[in-house]
């Protein structure tokens, strides 16, 4: 069994890694052909504007809309691709919308105030999770059909809030942060076991 | 339970930026509008700068930090990272940058440099750093003083890539050499590198730097993209080579394309097609001031 992860920019390698450090072969997805044999999809982290742009003129986009049953991963810019709703995006910034939340891009701030923070996770074992954010959507607002898997208590601008940042709809998994930037595979291995798998 | 206390500015966090722009293109920007054609390209960041390396080598004098208000009008322009550069050893410059919190800082020898004997002390720092190298010791020793992201040098506002290919070639082929160096061999390679044995030794253990290497200087076309790509840059910046063409925002396209697809030679050769003359450039045995030779 192949999972395929989209390498037309970002961090794919640290996914295929990951993949392949649990016993499951990694397809980099670079063109519609590629999305033949595999059975779930990784959208990695990246800049999600350029990673857009790149599934347009692949058609990556419209070939991943046509394979309606695949199961997809989306870590940060993936996950701003799965979303429903974008705010401070690109006006012409396209998503799939398999995911019924609301995100913001650069929610938590500049660079400045990218952060690690240790999460629980809803489904994984019950020691915590490194969980590293880079310039990380804030996601807003989840729809009833979704399950929040995770949250984080983080200041914004003096108010502390608590935000979701790993969310799943059915076959669809999100998360704000990176497993893939550490030795965690365990995102991962819900993703396979509980999501791909389990269908 | 978890902690759940963030931490900000670790070392994973600085570099963890450099990973997400991996496979992209980062694009010399001198105001806001340029930074508005290179998001639009699909640039995966822009970089904030008073002029472009081939204008600094024409018009000379010293070349400074940019203006701070300039570097506000372009993080308001765009959505994307907004890196900046500071000039060598100008910690002050840097603190500036820190201030008006752009995502990177370029600690850059295109600059005039403000030291000729140190480089900014980046630990110190929360934002993260890229440096230049023309080869492995100069990378090493830019990551010890706590650079998150290295790029090769190149010979910048040139319009000619051979530089970048030597640099390139000259780090990837020393840490294929190390990879191999015995027990005994590592502290022969530290040495001569100058660089920290532990440095040294990480890169025998894994084979690659410890943070992402990018390539800049003296790209100009979507088939330099592709050159040094296939060398093992990971990204690229591209300076000059975009502004200084005849039509930019097609040209800018068709490098984020060619960064992309860089093995497929088919996608590349569909991008360059009718791209308009590339920047004039100058060939490097006819350059006068070696920008890449700034940096100790």
């Amino acid at each position: 069994m192949y999972i395929g992860v989209l390498a037309l920019q970002g961090d794919f390698l640290e996914h295929a890694e990951m993949l392949e450090r649990i016993g499951v072969r990694a397809k980099l997805v670079t063109s519609p052909r590629d999305l033949d044999s595999i059975e779930g999809l990784i959208l990695p982290g990246g800049e999600s504007t350029t990673i857009s742009k790149l599934l347009d003129s692949s058609h990556l986009g419209e070939f991943i809309k046509a394979r309606q049953d695949l199961p997809i991963f989306g870590t940060c810019a993936g996950l701003i691709l799965l979303a429903r709703s974008i705010t401070d995006g690109r006006a012409d910034q396209m998503s799939f919308g398999y995911l019924d939340i609301e995100v913001r891009r650069n929610g938590f701030g500049r660079q400045i105030r990218s952060f690690e923070s240790d999460l629980d996770i809803l489904g994984l074992s019950p020691t915590p999770m490194k969980a590293v954010f880079i310039r990380a959507p804030v996601i807003e607002k989840v729809g009833a059909e979704v399950t929040v898997m995770a949250s984080v208590l983080y200041n914004f601008e003096g108010r502390d809030a608590r935000v979701p940042v790993v969310v799943r709809q059915g076959r669809y998994l999100g998360s704000a942060f990176h497993p893939e930037l550490t030795s965690d595979t365990r995102l991962h291995e819900y993703f396979l076991q509980s999501v791909v798998r389990s269908r | 339970m978890s902690k759940e206390r963030p931490e900000f500015a670790t070392t994973r966090v600085k570099r963890g930026l450099a990973e997400m722009l991996r496979g992209g293109v980062i694009m010399d920007v001198v105001n806001a509008e340029q930074a508005k054609i290179a998001e639009d390209a699909g640039a995966v960041a822009v970089m904030a700068l008073e002029r472009v390396p081939a204008d600094i080598r024409r018009d000379g004098g010293v070349a400074r930090m940019s203006d701070p208000a300039l570097i506000v009008e372009i993080q308001e322009a765009v959505t994307i990272p907004v890196m900046a550069k500071a000039r060598i050893g100008h910690f002050a410059e840097a603190q500036i940058l820190e201030h008006l919190q752009v995502d990177y800082i370029d600690e850059s020898e295109v600059l005039t440099p403000a030291d000729y004997a140190h480089h900014i002390d980046k630990w110190a720092f929360e934002i993260p750093f890229v440096c230049g190298a023309t080869n492995l010791g100069e990378a090493l020793r830019r990551i010890s003083e706590g650079a998150a992201l290295i790029r090769s040098k190149g010979e910048a506002g040139t319009g000619d890539v051979s530089e970048a290919v030597t640099h390139l070639r000259s780090i990837a082929g020393d840490i294929r050499k190390i990879t191999q160096a015995d027990d005994s061999e590592v502290y022969g390679w530290a040495k001569e590198l100058r660089a920290p044995i532990d440095l040294v030794l990480e890169i025998r253990q894994s084979g690659k730097l410890p943070v992402p290497l990018f390539c800049a200087g003296g790209l100009a076309t979507p088939a330099d993209a592709s050159l040094v790509m296939q060398l093992g840059a990971e990204a690229v910046f591209v300076g000059s080579g975009i502004f200084k063409s005849n039509d930019p925002a097609k040209r800018a396209r068709a490098i984020v394309e060619a960064t992309t697809h860089f093995r497929d030679a088919s996608i590349v050769a569909k991008v360059s097609k009718n791209l308009g003359p590339a920047m004039v450039g100058i060939e490097m045995d006819k350059v006068d001031l070696h920008l890449a030779e700034r940096g100790w």
